[in-house]
């Protein structure tokens, strides 16, 4: 921590402070108005939105709360604790995945893990509807999994396609990298020495594990925690595409709210409500951590 | 240390079995989209009774597809080109220089990548009708940016975190202007970081698909007409077009990395 804080204060001591710090905001110009205008803005709007009256796309009417009545009304509740389910679920199953995966990558493999990490990003940049529809091609009736075991054995097994754990299943699938990179970048924050000084001292592997490497790999597994859940919790195409949807999980209520219901006030009430729980998950976790130390470890 | 060493000969074995299971797992659909691609019959069964490099030929000369992969392309590309330029004053602001509000830059430009994707396309839609824009690929780009801007930004600042500022300080003592620092020191050192920015930033958007969903108004990219396809109207066209962008994907990646190695080899470092 103590040289951690020195390396930071290095630069500023090292360069005048005033000019510099008027550079650094006027860099950050470019992309701070980019966020205005396509982040906050539309975020301000789609909170706008959610106060007009149902089934209008006029923005200038008198606001209303009926579009949250409408919701707390009816069973869109269920819809919000399926994706939240489902969003905590892949994130425990990806800890527990992932977390030998990140150890070899920060520990064991050496000059190897820069291929490793590449075969890991490479689906990355698949589109994941591509990628989602292969396990379709693989795992439905007559597919490569049901098809080559018949051809083999005989056996005819009912293809597991279409069922909630389905969905768990894809999201796992898609966001792996999102929980292995961070975790990874946690894990190689874990000093060697103190692994090391702390199996001298006659500590178990599971000691070790408990009381030296988790906490300290903490940032890093929170992050991607993080990470996974709220790319979990705003997942669309898992659930059409395995799941064939026999759960709707809320991404798709706002969807269908904003195409076929045509209702574009409800699916801004209904988003601002996801809004603000994956909101206030993100700026409670964010203020906690040093970022100039996770991304900056020199 | 020999609990340690004890401890390591089982356990080293294992990491490596495990990993090499999970890329397995990870690559798996992507074999059978492959596989899928290779059969003659409408529908696919397995094992595949014919073989046949039909639906490949039939994928290439529709014009419609043509024109997918070229929308997709046009934007990726506009996407790079942008979101480099930004990304690169971004992660100098981000990392490089100390100054009052960086913390609070630091956070927002870390909320669109922490941020549910399908949600962002929607607010996107509401805002770009709220100011009465119609929606085509150029909305896409926009809509594109918000989110890999952020991206390329967190890849470059990783490099300029281990960018050491006396070289530019040397470089203004010797009489250098700002834009000479900039040009002959600072873009040069910060390449590699770069590079992988611009990278990151066209696979992203190549790959995209919950922002163009809601973005793209009337035109479609290729995310897009696939998860059409899948959804109605399956033919072996959609895996032959989801193997093809596989592998212009993997082909992109691996060339990059490769290119990366190579000129970091020739300079040395």
């Amino acid at each position: 921590m103590v040289a951690a804080a020195e390396r930071s204060a290095q630069p500023a001591a090292a360069t005048p402070a005033r000019p510099r710090s008027s550079l650094g905001f006027r860099y950050s110009l470019p992309v701070l108005l980019l966020l205005a205008v396509g982040f906050i803005a539309p975020l301000v709007a789609v909170i706008a939105f959610s106060f007009v009256e149902p089934r209008s796309f006029d923005l200038w009417s008198e606001p209303t709360l009926a579009n949250y009545r409408t919701i707390f009304e009816q069973t869109y509740y269920r819809s919000f604790l399926w994706s939240l389910a489902f969003a905590a679920l892949t994130v425990v199953v990806l800890a527990v995945i992932c977390y030998p995966v990140a150890y070899g990558l920060a520990r064991v493999f050496g000059r190897w893990s820069n291929l490793v990490t590449l075969l890991f990003v490479l689906p990355l940049f698949i589109s994941e509807n591509v990628r989602l529809y292969g396990w379709v091609l693989f795992l439905i009736k007559g597919g490569v999994l049901l098809g080559g075991v018949k051809a083999l054995t005989g056996i005819e097994l009912t293809s597991i396609l279409f069922t909630p754990p389905m969905i768990v299943f894809g999201m796992v699938y898609v966001y792996l990298p999102f929980m292995l990179f961070p975790m990874t970048l946690g894990l190689s924050m874990v000093p060697r020495e103190v692994t090391e000084a702390a199996f001298d001292l006659g500590a178990s592997r599971a000691q070790v594990f408990r009381e030296v490497e988790l906490p300290l790999a903490m940032p890093g597994i929170i992050i991607g925690a993080l990470l996974t859940f709220v790319l979990g919790v705003g997942a669309i195409v898992e659930a059409k595409v395995l799941g064939g949807q026999s759960v709707i999980p809320i991404t798709h209520d706002i969807e269908i709210a904003f195409t076929y219901a045509q209702n574009w006030p409800l699916g801004a009430a209904l988003s601002v409500l996801l809004m603000l729980v994956v909101g206030v998950l993100v700026l409670i976790v964010l203020k906690r951590f040093d970022l100039d130390r996770i991304l900056g470890r020199r | 240390m020999g609990m340690d060493a004890q401890q390591r000969r089982w356990v080293k074995p294992l990491i490596v079995a495990w990993t090499a299971a999970i890329c397995l797992f990870l690559y798996m659909p992507v074999a059978a989209a492959a596989l899928a691609s290779l059969s003659q019959s409408r529908y696919f069964t397995f094992p595949v009774a014919k073989w046949s490099t039909v639906w490949w030929g039939k994928t290439f000369d529709s014009i419609q597809i043509r024109e997918l992969i070229e929308t997709s392309i046009t934007i990726a590309m506009l996407v790079t080109a942008i979101s480099v330029v930004l990304a690169f004053f971004g992660a100098l602001a981000f990392a490089r220089y100390r100054w009052r509000g960086r913390s609070l830059y630091q956070r927002l430009v870390l909320l669109p990548i922490f941020f549910p994707q399908s949600v962002l396309g929607l607010a996107l839609l509401l805002w770009f009708s709220a100011l009465g824009l119609t929606l085509s690929w150029q909305t896409a780009v926009f809509a594109h940016l918000v989110w890999i801007v952020p991206v390329a930004t967190l890849v470059i600042a990783i490099q300029v975190y281990s960018f050491d500022p006396a070289l530019e300080e040397a470089a203004a003592d010797l009489g250098a202007s700002r834009w000479q620092v900039l040009k002959e020191v600072t873009l040069p050192v910060l390449w590699p970081g770069i590079f992988s920015g611009a990278l990151f930033s066209f696979l992203l958007s190549w790959g995209n698909f919950p922002l163009s969903l809601f973005t793209t108004g009337a035109d479609s990219t290729v995310p897009e007409y696939l998860y059409a396809k899948m959804i109605a109207g399956y033919t072996p066209g959609v895996p032959v077009l989801g193997t093809v962008s596989t592998l212009g994907a993997a082909v992109l990646l691996l060339g990059g990395y490769g290119l990366i190695t190579v000129i970091r080899r020739a300079r040395g470092t």
